[in-house]
Parts: C-alpha cells; sequence; structure tokens
C-alpha cells in the first residue's frame, strides 16, 4: 500500500499535478498520463524508490487502468503504487523505460495482450505471441471471452 | 597494410536447443566468435495462464499456479494463496503456517540444486553433478509424495490452510534429510567449487553490476551475487518468516561463480530454516473450514514473495464474483532474462550458455 505520508508529501510537491489517493487494501496515488514521467523522475531520484517491481494493466468497462508498482532497495522501502486511467479505444500512456530500465518487458507484454501503446518506447513489439497476430487477447471484448463455464 | 574488410553476422540459437532450459530463442550478432549483441526471443511456451485465470474460479486457480515454475511448485502456491488471504482477510491456523514454510523451504533447496545441476550440466560435466543433485532431489520428492500424493503438482496448498495433515512417517524422515543435508552439500563443494575447470570458466563471466541489477528490476540471487542484499523475506517479511534465524548470503564481483556460491549458501539457510520449524511445530488443525462457493470482497491486491528465482507477486484484482477479474502474475525469470544481453556482450558463444544456466530460468514462468 502507498501510505497517507507518502501521497501528503507528493500532492503537497506537486499540486498542480492533481494527485488523487485511491482507498483500497492496496491504496495507490492516481495520477494523469501527461504526468507520469515527472512523477516517476521524483520517485526515482527523491523518494529512493529505484526499484520497479511490476507495470501492468486491467481492463474495466470503462477505462484500461495502468498498475505500476515500485520499491525501494536502499531503504527495502515501499511499496508505493501508482495508477494512470487511458480511454479505452486508443490507450496510450508514457513510456518509463528510460527511468526504470526493467520496464522494458513488462511495456512490450502489456502492448502485446492488452494493446496500450507507449510513448517512448525504444522497441514496442509483441512479446509472448508472434508477429502478425490480431488482436489483445486480456481485453474482455476479445473474441471468445464470453464462453461460460458451468461448474456445479 | 590494407585493413580487413569484416562484417558481424547473425546465428540462431534456436527454440529447440539442449542448454536454452527449456523453448527459448536467441538471435545472437558475432563478429568472429565474440557477442556483439544477444535479442532473446521468448512466448514459445505461451499457453495464456492469465486468461484462462480469470475463467476459473478463486479455488481452480490454486492447483493451476503449480504449472507457473514447475520445478519449484509450492513456492507458486504459497504466494498465491497468501496474495488470496490477505484480500479476503483470512488467516491460516498455527500449524498449517509452519507446515507451510517446511514444504516451501524444501521446495527452495530442491530449486537450487536443480539449478546448480544444470549450471555443471552446461559447462559439459555432463550429468555427473546432476545425478548427485538429483538423488538429494528425489529424496525431497518422497516427502512431497508421502503428504500430497504427487511428486511434482502438489495441489497441496488451500485457501485458509493446508489440504492435509503431514502423516505418520514425514517427521522422523524430514529430520533426517535435514540433518545428513550439510554432509551432502559440503560433499558437492569439495567436488565442485574449487575445481579449476568451474572457476576458469565462471570466474568474471556474465558480470551484472548492481546499478545496473536494480535497474533491471533483477531479484534472487541474480541481484544477491552481485552484492544487493535484498531479499522479500526480509525486506517485507510475509507470513511467519521474521521468527526465524537465518542469514542472507551476498556475493562480492556479480559473476557467475558468485551466483553458484549464492545458491549453494541459500539452501544451507534453508536447512536452517526447515530446522527451526520442526523445532517448533505447534498441533492444531491444518484449515480454517472450507466454504464452497469462495467471494472475497472487492478490491485490488498485489502481494510478493521470495521464490527461489526471485521475486514472484500475484497481482489480483477482485469484482467480488466467484472468478478473478484480474489475475496477473510478476514472475522473476521474466524480468531477470533483460538482463541477459547486458551480461553476454563481449563474451563467447560458450560463455552465453554458462550465463543462461546462472540466471535460473524456467520457461514456464516467463511464458505463462
Amino acid at each position: 500500500m502507498t501510505d497517507r505520508e507518502t501521497f501528503d508529501r507528493l500532492a503537497a510537491r506537486f499540486p498542480a499535478f492533481e494527485l488523487e489517493f485511491v482507498e483500497g487494501t492496496d491504496p495507490a496515488v492516481l495520477v494523469k498520463g501527461e504526468n507520469l514521467l515527472e512523477l516517476a523522475q521524483h520517485m526515482r531520484d527523491e523518494e529512493k524508490y529505484d526499484f520497479c517491481s511490476s507495470v501492468t494493466a486491467v481492463d474495466y468497462p470503462d477505462r484500461v487502468e495502468l498498475v505500476y508498482h515500485l520499491y525501494s532497495m536502499t531503504n527495502e522501502g515501499g511499496p508505493a503504487i501508482l495508477k494512470v486511467h487511458c480511454n479505452k479505444e486508443d490507450p496510450i500512456a508514457p513510456s518509463v523505460v528510460s527511468i526504470w530500465t526493467g520496464a522494458n518487458w513488462h511495456e512490450r507484454e502489456v502492448w502485446d495482450l492488452m494493446g496500450v501503446r507507449f510513448d517512448g518506447h525504444p522497441d514496442l513489439r509483441r512479446i509472448l505471441l508472434w508477429e502478425g497476430y490480431e488482436g489483445h487477447p486480456l481485453r474482455k471484448d476479445f473474441p471468445g471471452s464470453e464462453d461460460e463455464y458451468i461448474f456445479s | 597494410m590494407t585493413t580487413l574488410k569484416t562484417e558481424t553476422f547473425n546465428l540462431n540459437m534456436g527454440p529447440h536447443h539442449p542448454s536454452t532450459h527449456g523453448v527459448f530463442q536467441l538471435k545472437l550478432t558475432l563478429d568472429g566468435e565474440t557477442i556483439v549483441d544477444v535479442e532473446p526471443v521468448v512466448g514459445y511456451l505461451h499457453r495464456n495462464h492469465e486468461k484462462i485465470g480469470e475463467k476459473n474460479n478463486w479455488i481452480q486457480n490454486t492447483p493451476f499456479t503449480d504449472r507457473l515454475d514447475y520445478i519449484s511448485p509450492m513456492n507458486n502456491e504459497f504466494a498465491y494463496v497468501l496474495a488470496v488471504e490477505k484480500l479476503a482477510g483470512i488467516e491460516p491456523p498455527e500449524r498449517a503456517k509452519y507446515i507451510r514454510i517446511i514444504m516451501v523451504e524444501l521446495n527452495r533447496i530442491v530449486n537450487h540444486l536443480i539449478a546448480v545441476g544444470f549450471l555443471l550440466n552446461e559447462l559439459g560435466c555432463f550429468f555427473t553433478p546432476m545425478f548427485y543433485c538429483l538423488r538429494w532431489r528425489e529424496m525431497v520428492v518422497d516427502l512431497f509424495e508421502m503428504t500430497c500424493g504427487s511428486r511434482m503438482m502438489p495441489n497441496y496448498f488451500w485457501i485458509g490452510g493446508v489440504s492435509a495433515d503431514l502423516p505418520e512417517g514425514f517427521l522422523p524422515e524430514c529430520k533426517q534429510l535435514v540433518s545428513a543435508f550439510p554432509g551432502f552439500l559440503d560433499e558437492l563443494e569439495r567436488l565442485v567449487t574449487e575445481n579449476e575447470i568451474l572457476q576458469m570458466r565462471c570466474k568474471n563471466v556474465g558480470v551484472l553490476p548492481p546499478e545496473v541489477a536494480t535497474a533491471f528490476g533483477c531479484t534472487g540471487p541474480l541481484l544477491r551475487g552481485s552484492g544487493v542484499p535484498y531479499d522479500v523475506r526480509r525486506a517485507e517479511p510475509y507470513s511467519i518468516y521474521d521468527r526465524f534465524d537465518f542469514d542472507i548470503p551476498v556475493g562480492t564481483v556479480g559473476d557467475v561463480y558468485d551466483r553458484y556460491l549464492v545458491r549453494i549458501a541459500e539452501a544451507r539457510q534453508s536447512v536452517k530454516i526447515v530446522e527451526q520449524a520442526l523445532k517448533d511445530l505447534p498441533g492444531g488443525e491444518t484449515a480454517t473450514p472450507k466454504k464452497k462457493r469462495f467471494r472475497p470482497p472487492e478490491g485490488d491486491i498485489y502481494h510478493r514473495t521470495e521464490a527461489p528465482k526471485g521475486e514472484l507477486g500475484f497481482y489480483l484484482v477482485s469484482d467480488g464474483s466467484e472468478n478473478p477479474y484480474r489475475y496477473r502474475i510478476r514472475v522473476p525469470s521474466f524480468v531477470n532474462l533483460q538482463a541477459l544481453p547486458h551480461m553476454c556482450r563481449g563474451h563467447k558463444i560458450a560463455d552465453v550458455v554458462v550465463v543462461i544456466g546462472s540466471i535460473d530460468i524456467t520457461m514456464g514462468e516467463v511464458d505463462r
């Protein structure tokens, strides 16, 4: 979870970003796509979150949500969770590869399976599925997703 | 003097290759025999695990996670079950917690033995040290078979405990194994660690500096071999790991030899943890009462554990129904493999094989 302290610090540092605190079992910081790179740079350099554990996406009915899980190896702290909302028709977000090199393959996988494009990624192509595959399988509207299995 | 015009050429180490640890392709760009660049191509074992996970219900996903990293299935089940329990707020009984730790640490020993055995395989010492390691793995999987009926896909953990209590003969056999194990590790080390060929082929090969390892997000023995003492069991203790006394072995240089030493040392530490868990094993039940339909509350959670290969995490999103809305696995081998090109540049083709062996990947995990 991202604790309230971290959120308050970030909100005070970047008032123009209009950060929101997302409640839940794992609270997170909701940031807009255009502000992501600057916030990520701050998280790595000032807050010392140097370990990007995972970049993933979730397909909700009204949006595609990107989730970033950040930890700190220097002071064994974390997590800090960032969330970005993208629209469903053409989801696009800035790439954080320039900040955490390890986000490279995570972003390729999100592009491959969810269809979110990353601006500034050095080599955005499919990683798990083959070149020439049509569609993005993890989307809920992918053909075949509506099969129902009946378990009694 | 005229200069000779040379060109690099591309060599494909295709998906079917005895040394690539599964179906895994490497596109090598070579200048003579020296590597200029390596491009790993994954996805040959993609089985659509995450989408099928969304169709299964929460309880059915537990045996499904066995198929991820099939060398250490107990760790996969453990990570999944802990994530679901955290989401739903379920606390397993004490005896179940200790049994889980015993199984998970035994599996860690098995994984490191196989990793070391296959590393030595790749060096050309075909199968003799591997059989030393497999002989001891047999004793551990015999314990698994005694408990849950299966050697490799245990299907043992439940959301809320474990599915069966330890059988009659388990404790004496486990205690005997654990007391004899350090002697076996000494025997293996006597044969292998000071071996001149191993040292010549592994020292200063595949060096990964600590800042590069952190930037790539590498975890596990790959990271600790480079000198960063980061272990999820210490950084963010989960389950009952804070009750045990164990060290985190760290390397210095970050080459293949350091990773080998870190794995052997970690196996010794796992033996220590199992001994402590066996000593403190309480009585009691082994599972909370099982519901037929399991519906966790809405929300999302990311829970990570220290699997033998690195940090294994499950990101689960629940919409209150019986099936996960999003089932995502953060897999250590997938992330560690990104560091492969950095470690191989400038070495020879034969060294690429050794470096892959030292990262310790399982394609079932990488591709899901």
